[in-house]
């Protein structure tokens, strides 16, 4: 049982504030000599397994890191073409980490404001009247949960499918934010989030979620 | 309980057949568009899943819920989605999407000869047992019609 992230987006679907919480598994470290038995290519400016799924690493999995060094991008940690540095045989043997590309912090703006569309989207195409938008998206690894205020911030939660008690930690959520980032006199509204109490407060709540998926009666 | 309607794309988007029961609203655009803008829905869903996902994918996108309706998603490897607006009682509907694939669109559409892939499906049979097959469903209620 986990909650995964926390997104704030505004009423105009800009990202104003987004929280990881979780640390990401199935990372595979190997060590390869040349020629390399894997195919690579670069897709949305990363590199990532094409072909040859095997041990662990899957089609789809990044490049995170050459030798220990995270690689940026396509190119590794120092400024080379990730491609062109596989192709040399002097490199070798080479130790590589494949997992799951992490999103970039301009990869999460683009989904936030996705969603805002899909969102709408939803409720356009609803065969009853008086639909919402999308409230809760379920696949099977993770559950995206979503609450709309009546001033149209939109908090989403993305957790575990069988983790309980979301509805009330959106809730908690909205609290927080109105206690911590609205009654913060440097806080502009539609901005980004940078108040360190809102910070604090959000991550306890989250812990408290996992545990107990609670906050008491009245909350 | 109750279904308001089927959806059926092939891979290209196309929407294949469209049947309605409950419907109480329709989008207010012509049923060509609603088409589209249904299968750019789907379409931008998964990818926006895939990226999301914390882990890697099996299934990936199952369902979704507003306030007033539930969306089930089915999709087969060669790409024909099949997709069932209900009302929020009903539970997970993967099953019931996969037969509707595999003992209707099989049976009835992709072993007629007279039906031809990647178009609209003109077949009477392939509507009629697909509207009966609905009705028989445990979640259909006739009290909502």
């Amino acid at each position: 049982m986990a909650i995964f992230s926390v997104y704030v987006v505004n009423k105009a679907g800009g990202l104003i504030y987004q929280y990881d919480n979780y640390v990401p598994r199935a990372e595979v470290e190997k060590t390869f000599s040349f020629p390399l038995d894997l195919v690579l290519k670069v897709h949305d400016e990363k590199v990532i397994v094409s072909f040859g799924q095997r041990d662990g690493i899957r089609v789809g999995h990044a490049v995170l890191s050459i030798n220990g060094v995270d690689v940026n991008g396509r190119s590794t940690g120092d400024g080379k073409e990730i491609l062109e540095f596989l192709k040399d045989s002097a490199n070798y043997p080479v130790s590589i980490r494949f997992g799951r590309a992490r999103l970039t912090s301009n990869e999460k703006l683009m989904l936030a404001s996705m969603f805002h569309s899909l969102f709408a989207i939803g409720s356009q195409l609803s065969p009853e009247v008086g639909s919402s938008g999308i409230e809760m998206l379920e696949t099977d690894t993770f559950k995206l949960h979503c609450f709309q205020t009546l001033t149209g911030i939109k908090f989403i939660v993305l957790a575990d499918p069988r983790q309980a008690g979301i509805d009330a930690l959106l809730r908690k959520i909205y609290e927080i934010y109105s206690d911590y980032a609205l009654k913060n006199p440097f806080y502009s509204l539609e901005m980004p989030i940078r108040c360190e109490l809102f910070d604090q407060n959000l991550k306890s709540a989250l812990e408290i979620a996992e545990k107990a998926g609670t906050f008491g009666p009245g909350s | 309980m109750t279904v308001h309607n089927l959806y059926v794309f092939d891979r290209s988007g196309v929407c294949l057949h469209y049947s309605e029961w409950n419907r109480k609203k329709q989008a207010g655009i012509s049923k060509d568009e609603e088409f589209k803008l249904m299968y750019g829905m789907l379409f931008s869903i998964r990818s926006f899943v895939s990226k999301m996902s914390p882990l890697d994918m099996k299934d990936g996108f199952v369902s979704f819920q507003t306030s007033r309706y539930k969306l089930h998603y089915y999709e087969t490897p060669t790409g024909v989605k099949v997709v069932m607006n209900t009302d929020l009682g009903v539970p997970n509907c993967r099953d019931i999407l996969h037969q509707i694939y595999s003992t209707l669109y099989v049976e009835y559409v992709v072993k007629n000869p007279l039906c031809p892939l990647g178009e609209p499906i003109q077949s009477e049979l392939f509507s009629t047992r697909l509207d009966s097959f609905v009705r028989a469903l445990p979640f259909f209620s006739a009290r909502a019609a």
